[in-house]
């Protein structure tokens, strides 16, 4: 009897592998194929049958990616605009969570539940009427006060950074952390009369450090990925994203796979930096997304 | 006299407390003020007036004029729209099902503690921390019709694949591999949070009273998972009607419209076409869709519930 189910074990301990491991390769297989491709000679690209481990290796094709476009300015400009969105989010979606958590105020709840409606209506709705509030936005890019006569924001990085500069999402999910914080920290310093937002500051946030690693990473990695917004917003090819940049290489020069897949990684590079370094907070996020609903 | 004194003193903290209860609302309206003023601006003011842009004739180059239904009727006669609709609607019947069902089959094997489970959860993640865009590319590559990987391993076994992205049967097909490959990671983490969720009680008791391993799945597992399902499904839905970034860089839409989605043509006709009430009507059409059958989704979950 003990013999059997020691046997039983083993068996479905190799099942499990068995059942595990080709998923594995299929996750896989498609960054170490775009490796090495963007590792190898044109010829070895194009050979069949495929070349699983090349013998000779060019850097050539991550030289192409970032010669024959402005590569390293998109990442630049990625960047830069990943993190403003970061930065931003942490601060407002911190300063109006710590709000509705923890101080009182008039129509608080209701506030709170059409910010949260927002997560209901498909980003395609709000999109064109969204690019010309940018585009009619007074008072820049040649606007007079109507908004009239100039293109706003348009082709500027505010045109980005503004509307996503507070998020629903940022707010949502800072609140949810500061609710199961204790009120009682924040009782204690009125008393001795600190101010609202000294509280905030130095009492509140830097208790929620793992809740804005969470957030941070979150916001980076959607702002890193963002793709359709930034096109439509920006046409200035200097001020390319690099999702832009990555898309319009592979169309125009879609045979060039070796300097495709050396764009691709380098797109995805700075992600998976990120994951390597901080994976608890990428599973903490997604997995917090999931649970409030 | 001292009566006296208690009631003013209670007076005084009366007035202090209607006092700071005031500062406290004032800077509550304060602290929220940026994500409340960027929220009109930008989604508030957009809702309503997509609403009402559906039903002009904006172009950008002239003044909105209002046509009443005319965008909506026209929607009813346009065939590429109609096209694009069966185009999403094929699109979710795929993939929402499988993402739901991959991820939960796979969160279920890596719930167990044997060894090499978290380098098996992150393997699986990974994919989900590529772009869209960068996904595409290399999915591009790979699904080459001569040199590509996935073609040539067919061939290992006799298998002569198909010209994925150029062929009107498979293009979608291939755009629902590649979003499950980016896809499935994420939401394997939220089932697993699920698991984490249910009660270990609960399947103790049940191991006492002799329910053997497929009833613990469906009488506890599955029903304790049933919120998370659910989210994983209406998210998935609500986010698969809405393919874009795919569509456009792997396909264009094409060939001929077989992969030319909603959102493709809205982005066509509203920012290449200028033809933004129109582009506006499409968007609303979209929004309905998606809201009935988010509707629908809730009241089977609801009466579901209610067994």
């Amino acid at each position: 009897m003990h013999r059997e189910s020691v046997g039983k074990k083993y068996m479905e301990g190799i099942l499990y592998y068995i059942l595990l491991i080709p998923v594995a390769i299929i996750m896989i297989l498609p960054f170490y194929w775009s490796l090495i491709t963007s590792f190898k000679y044109n010829e070895d690209i194009f050979a069949i049958p495929i070349i699983w481990i090349p013998n000779r290796i060019t850097l050539q094709h991550y030289i192409d990616a970032f010669t024959t476009v402005p590569y390293a300015r998109y990442f630049a400009n990625s960047f830069y605009l990943a993190s403003l969105g970061v930065i931003s989010n942490l601060f407002f979606g911190s300063l109006g969570g710590y709000a509705f958590a923890k101080l009182r105020f008039k129509g608080r709840n209701l506030i709170f539940r059409i910010l949260l409606s927002s997560f209901m209506v498909p980003g395609i709705v709000t999109m064109i009427p969204q690019f010309l509030v940018v585009k009619n936005f007074p008072l820049v890019g040649g606007n007079d006060i109507l908004g009239k006569g100039g293109t706003g924001l348009l082709n500027t990085y505010w045109a980005i950074v503004l509307p996503g500069a507070a998020g629903a999402f940022a707010v949502f999910f800072m609140r949810q952390f500061f609710v199961t914080l204790p009120t009682e920290l924040a009782e204690a310093s009125r008393i001795e009369g600190a101010g609202e937002f000294r509280i905030f500051w130095s009492i509140y946030m830097p208790l929620t450090k793992p809740a804005l690693a969470a957030l941070a990473i979150f916001t980076f990695q959607a702002g890193w990925n963002n793709f359709l917004w930034p096109m439509i917003v920006l046409n200035d090819p200097q001020k390319a994203t690099i999702q832009m940049g990555l898309q319009a290489f592979s169309y125009n020069r879609n045979t060039e796979y070796g300097a495709m897949m050396a764009g691709s990684l380098i797109a995805i590079i700075p992600i998976l930096v990120l994951f390597v370094f901080a994976q608890k907070y990428f599973i903490k996020g997604i997995a917090f997304s999931g649970m409030k609903v | 006299m001292t009566y006296g004194t208690a009631q003013t003193d209670k007076g005084i903290k009366a007035v202090k407390r209607h006092k700071l209860g005031r500062y406290q609302a004032i800077m509550g309206y304060l602290f929220i003020a940026p994500s409340v003023v960027l929220y009109i601006i930008f989604t508030g003011i957009p809702i309503i007036s997509a609403f009402y842009l559906s039903f002009t004739n904006y172009d950008v180059l002239s003044t909105a004029k209002w046509v009443g239904l005319k965008n909506y009727k026209k929607l009813l006669d346009d065939e590429i729209f109609i096209t694009s609709l069966l185009n999403i609607l094929f699109y979710v019947v795929m993939y929402v099902p499988l993402m739901v069902v991959c991820s939960l089959l796979i969160a279920l094997l890596l719930n167990r503690k044997l060894p090499g489970t978290n380098l098996f959860r992150t393997i699986y993640y990974i994919p989900g921390l590529t772009s869209s865009i960068a996904a595409a590319t290399v999915w591009m590559w790979i699904l080459n019709p001569e040199y590509g990987l996935l073609n040539q391993i067919l061939s290992y076994v006799g298998i002569t694949g198909p010209a994925w992205l150029a062929n009107t049967s498979t293009a979608m097909i291939s755009i629902v591999i590649v979003t499950l490959w980016q896809g499935i990671g994420g939401n394997m983490v939220i089932y697993m949070a699920g698991l984490q969720g249910i009660p270990a009680t609960l399947y103790e008791s049940a191991k006492l009273d002799g329910a053997n391993k497929w009833q613990l799945f469906f009488y506890i597992t599955l029903p304790g998972l049933r919120p998370t399902t659910f989210f994983i499904f209406i998210m998935s839905m609500i986010g698969s009607f809405q393919l874009f970034d795919q569509a456009f860089a792997m396909t264009q839409g094409g060939p001929g419209y077989a992969t030319t989605t909603p959102v493709y043509l809205i982005y066509n006709e509203g920012f290449n076409q200028l033809n933004m009430g129109y582009a506006s009507a499409m968007a609303f059409a979209l929004f309905v869709i998606i809201l009935v059958f988010s509707i629908i989704n809730f009241r089977l979950n609801s009466s579901e519930q209610e067994e």
